[in-house]
């Protein structure tokens, strides 16, 4: 696109920009887009029993001008910033500190508003309408597993490996649940409701867990911790491979797909297109799922939010900082670490019940100890706490994994046999080293106070204590 | 020139956007004890570690021994012969006493290791009786001991105490303070002093600052420093 | 007859032992601390104040011994064998610590509110009112925030209070653990070194503080400190401790002229307190040359008591 070009043209003169220096650039680049895209995308023209018509496309347009704003945006944020003397956290400049805390405001108000738009923006991408709903998806559904381990890891600094184990408590209830127990208790007519009964009752039996779980590994610390989570995520997956008649076992479970409050998705009478009276299309599937998940998702942040600010929250983080300091204070640690565990495994219970819904079949395979790793690699790649950095991790990570299946092209280069996707996590892995050596503290690496008496001042990651276990 | 062993000329640090040195000078010669004293936050503590080259300085020059050793990184910064006694004492907690004193003395790759330990252990026989025990669990005063003597076994040619007598009893600040005028009188060792125990650290100072808010006011020989009212008045008297 | 703080004591420590594998960090110790009275306890490094705190919050197990907090209404709490946080929890016992502690990447505010954290879980349903914001919390919370901001007045934070607490400088550190341990509303305060790092200004800011602490606030404190302008300044009750035997106890007076403690802890001359006596020192020290080094050996500690002592053996856990 013209902005990319432009955008390099900039490079060099955009460091340390004030930050209406800034808003005037994203103004200026959003005009820009603006006028190129009127028409060039605005108007289009259908051919319609004859006649010729003229459609026009305002969703996409805005849409589009969106998406470019905010990638100067996160370029200006991440990219261009690189202050002269980079690498020395500690020292950074006035007016660079200055300015982020005004983007740090927008970005997340932006990003939503983005992600509300998303399905309908992938649509006009000739190619992607279908894949481009399911990679986000994809990604949404690590952003809240990851935005869920992050209340264990960021919040309360417990190192938890074992974090999949959750999501597969979930997806196993919801699985078990919905094809086995629910119909023998109420009958098959309750089927297609089953996943508005099962989704909170999966949530509430992985709390359950993570409580059982918590229990006798609290006492141990960090290293001690995390290797024992490690065996809990690996212990559940064996009993799932060999409980056969529980389970089924590695043959996994067929599961029925989520219905719109009762209304299946499918091409016949009393499904969702043919109440709604609209075509059918397969696409509506995804969309469901595409807000299902983001609304899960905007819980999952939102409560997190909600309880940093009670004390609860402020004892998970007071616990990360200085576990002593907080005994001295009157706080139950051992109560307080077990309900960061089991509000996590909550959280990671609702996404597995969900990834049930989605994929239609669970088995033992999708709850590898690679999981947990790439949860926890978004987790500390986004920045300990942070929940925004998340979503930016989330995003590079995952979507670069899927990047990896799009890249056909390097099969002419690459010897027989040789696949781009056996290569992802080499490249991955790579990038992560690389991010790791000039963001150590991860993409976004400031703590947000949870009250303040005069003025809301970000804390410097460099002070944030990351736990102990 | 090679009399002036520590020589800062306009240092600045930043924390963030919050300037703690606003542009210090200062120097140590050869042989002499320097200190500092500023009521608390005044950056005393910053300039120690910005010698140390951590945080680094964002403008001006350190240089010790007639080379610049602002942009040094921190290990080669020791290597040079500067040790120091950090606030907040820093020892290792998980190691035991001998041990941290062994970390102490790898800078001269332990050459000296038996006589200097002798040393450390004559001006505090406690750490002689807690020599095996994790210096994690040594109370807070045998900690000061230990950080300061840990300093001592790198026999450093500048020593830099961050508030030595914090959390000492009044009978080993006594003894404290008599060893550095010792180590100074018989091995020559330069001195860099900071000291909330301004009325002692002056006493012994051949050199003196003030600095408050990240800025030398005063400067003199400890004598001409104490017998100054305003300096009394702040720093030695109780504010009645 | 019996001492003052004997008659209606907040706290009574008996016969308490504390050992560490084979060293014996505390032995056989008992004292009083009175109502509303400041009670210092001091001695050498390494002495075992510190120790002692650990047993009356918790952190430590003692081998041996009784430690009862007597609460005004007639209620009675043997804190050794209540679990560190219930300590504070309920039977209001707050400290503060040697090498501070404090939540240094959360803010000032911030810290004061953690310290609340019994009364707001309370108040917020065990999170579930809170979650939905009933108004009760928001009430609570309210007043919560009051009282931090009392407290940073207190202490002259209020200004910082939103900055994080890392970034303090020493001094305001200890006073924001002061605070912070207040804001747990104890009726007993204990205090380790507070004025440790501090200058003579400030520590006598300190005093003030911890006067009108145990004045306006109603609240016994228990001080470890070794700067005596704080300690003979303000105490009512000095108990001294050697090689974890207690070897003195009485009003400031007696214990200034008590030979054992000069010898053990105090040092010859006692130029360290006293404002007044630094004029004629300064005067002294600008006319002489300074003193001759006085030798190490004369400051060496008993050595009889210390041959007895065995190399500690096992130790668990980090210090407190
Ligand atoms: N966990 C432990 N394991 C082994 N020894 C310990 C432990 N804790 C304390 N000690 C020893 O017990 C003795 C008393 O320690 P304590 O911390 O109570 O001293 P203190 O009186 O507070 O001294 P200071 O004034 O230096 O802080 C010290 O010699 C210390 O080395
Ligand atoms: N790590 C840090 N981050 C931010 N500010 C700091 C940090 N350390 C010290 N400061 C600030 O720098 C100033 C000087 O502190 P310091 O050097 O510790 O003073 P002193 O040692 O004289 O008491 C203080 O205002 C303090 O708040
Ligand atoms: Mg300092
Ligand atoms: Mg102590």
């Amino acid at each position: 696109m013209a902005a990319t070009a432009k955008d390099t043209a900039f490079k060099a003169e955009s460091r340390n920009l004030s930050p209406q220096e800034i808003a005037r650039d994203l103004i200026g680049t959003a005009i820009i887009t603006l006028l190129l895209l009127i028409p060039i995308v605005f108007y289009r023209t259908v051919m319609n029993q004859g006649t010729l018509l003229l459609q026009t496309r305002l969703p996409l347009v805005l849409g589009l001008t969106a998406a470019v704003v905010v990638g100067r945006l996160l370029l200006h944020l991440f990219v261009w910033q690189r202050a002269p003397e980079a690498g020395r956290a500690s020292t950074a400049s006035a007016t660079r500190t200055d300015w982020r805390e005004t983007v740090g405001k927008w970005i997340g108000p932006a990003m939503l508003v983005a992600a509300i738009f998303l399905p309908w923006i992938v649509q006009f991408i000739p190619g992607w309408e279908r894949r481009g709903l399911g990679i986000a998806i994809y990604i949404m559904s690590y952003i809240m597993l990851a935005w869920g381990l992050n209340i264990v890891v960021g919040l309360a600094g417990l190192l938890d490996l074992g974090y999949v184990a959750f999501y597969a408590v979930g997806a196993y209830t919801y699985a078990l649940l919905t094809t086995v127990y629910m119909p023998l208790w109420f009958g098959e007519g309750i089927v297609p409701w089953t996943f508005y009964i099962v989704l909170p009752l999966a949530g509430l039996l992985a709390a359950l867990w993570g409580v059982i779980l918590g229990f006798p590994v609290l006492r141990l610390r960090g290293d001690y911790l995390a290797i024992v989570t490690l065996a809990f995520g690996e212990i559940i997956r064996l009993v799932l491979i060999n409980w056969f008649w529980f389970t089924k076992g590695p043959q996994g479970i067929n599961v029925p797909k989520a219905t719109f409050f009762g209304l299946p998705f499918a091409d016949e009478p009393g499904s969702f297109s043919d109440f709604f009276g609209i075509p059918y299309n397969r696409l509506h599937f995804f969309f469901f799922l595409y807000y299902v998940i983001l609304g899960l998702a905007l819980l999952t942040y939102a409560m997190t939010n909600r309880l940093r600010r009670l004390p609860i929250g402020r004892a998970w983080e007071a616990l990360r900082e200085d576990e002593i300091a907080c005994r001295a204070l009157g706080i139950n640690t051992t109560s307080t670490k077990l309900t960061a565990f089991a509000i996590g495994a909550m959280f990671g219970g609702f996404s597995g019940s969900f990834f049930a819904a989605r994929q239609g079949f669970v088995s033992p395979e999708s709850f590898v100890y690679i999981e947990s790793a790439l949860i926890l690699a978004i987790v500390v790649l986004g920045g300990l706490g942070s929940q925004l950095g998340i979503v930016f991790a989330a995003i590079l990570i995952m979507g670069s994994f899927e990047l990896f299946r799009e890249l056909g092209f390097l099969q002419a280069i690459l010897p027989e046999g040789v696949e781009p996707i056996q290569f992802r996590m080499l490249c991955v892995g790579l990038g992560m080293v690389l991010m790791m050596r000039f963001r150590p503290r991860g993409l976004v690496t400031r703590r947000d106070p949870t009250v303040y008496l005069k003025e809301k001042k970000a804390v410097s990651a460099d002070l944030v204590s990351q736990g102990h276990g | 020139m090679s009399d002036i062993l520590l020589r800062g000329t306009g240092v600045e640090t930043f924390y963030g956007k919050i300037q703690a040195l606003k542009g210090i000078d200062f120097e140590v010669r050869n042989g002499e004890i320097a200190t500092l004293i500023g009521s608390n936050g005044a950056g005393k503590s910053t300039l120690m570690m910005t010698i140390f080259g951590s945080p680094r300085a964002r403008s001006g020059k350190i240089e010790f021994d007639g080379h610049d050793i602002t942009q040094l990184p921190t290990h080669d910064i020791a290597r040079r012969g500067i040790a120091q006694s950090p606030e907040g004492r820093r020892i290792f907690p998980r190691m035991t006493v001998l041990e941290n004193l062994q970390m102490g003395a790898t800078v001269n790759k332990m050459a000296f290791f038996d006589e200097d330990v002798g040393q450390v252990y004559k001006l505090f026989p406690i750490l002689e009786k807690r020599s095996m025990q994790r210096a994690g669990t040594l109370s807070g005063g045998e900690q000061q001991m230990l950080a300061i003597g840990r300093a001592l076994m790198a026999r450093p040619r500048l020593l830099l105490l961050d508030e030595p007598s914090l959390g000492l009893a009044p009978i080993i600040v006594k003894a404290i303070f008599e060893a550095i005028r010792e180590l100074n009188a018989s091995r020559g060792l330069s001195v860099f002093l900071v000291e909330q125990n301004a009325f002692h650290a002056l006493r012994l100072a051949h050199r003196a600052y003030v600095m408050v808010n990240g800025r030398i006011t005063m400067t003199g020989t400890g004598k001409e420093l104490l017998a100054k009212p305003e300096v009394r008045a702040a720093y030695l008297e109780g504010g009645h | 007859m019996t001492a003052a703080w004997s008659h209606d004591p907040e706290l009574k420590v008996q016969h308490l032992t504390m050992r560490f594998g084979g060293l014996t960090a505390i032995g056989d110790l008992s004292f009083d601390a009175g109502r509303k009275q400041i009670t210092a306890l001091i001695g050498p490094n390494g002495a075992g104040k510190t120790t002692v705190f650990n047993c009356i919050t918790g952190f430590y197990k003692p081998t041996e011994g009784l430690i009862v907090h007597r609460h005004p209404g007639g209620q009675e709490f043997l804190l050794e064998r209540m679990d560190d946080f219930r300590i504070t929890r309920h039977s209001k016992v707050a400290r503060t610590f040697q090498n501070i502690r404090l939540f240094g990447g959360m803010t000032v505010l911030e810290n004061l509110m953690v310290a609340q954290h019994n009364v707001l879980m309370a108040a917020s349903n065990w999170t579930v009112g809170g979650l939905f914001g009933s108004p009760r919390y928001r009430h609570k919370e309210a007043e919560a925030i009051e009282r931090c901001k009392h407290w940073l007045n207190k202490t002259g934070l209020i200004d910082r209070a939103d900055d994080p607490a890392a970034d303090l400088p020493y001094g305001a550190q200890r006073r924001l653990e002061i605070a912070r341990a207040m804001c747990t509303e104890p009726r007993l305060l204990c205090l380790d070194e507070p004025a440790a790092g501090l200058n003579p200004r400030e520590s006598d800011e300190l005093n003030k503080l911890l006067l009108s602490i145990r004045d306006e606030e109603n609240v016994a404190i228990l001080l470890i400190e070794h700067d005596m302008s704080v300690v003979m300044g303000i105490s009512d009750h000095i108990v001294v401790l050697d090689y974890g035997r207690k070897i003195s106890d009485g009003t400031p007076a007696e214990i200034k002229a008590d030979p054992a403690v000069i010898r053990a802890y105090l040092g010859v001359d006692d130029e360290q307190e006293a404002p007044a006596a630094v004029q004629a020192d300064i005067a002294k020290s600008i006319a002489e040359p300074p003193p001759p080094p006085l030798t190490i050996a004369k400051n060496a500690r008993k050595p009889v008591i210390a041959k007895k002592r065995p190399e500690p053996v096992k130790h668990k856990g980090g210090r407190k």
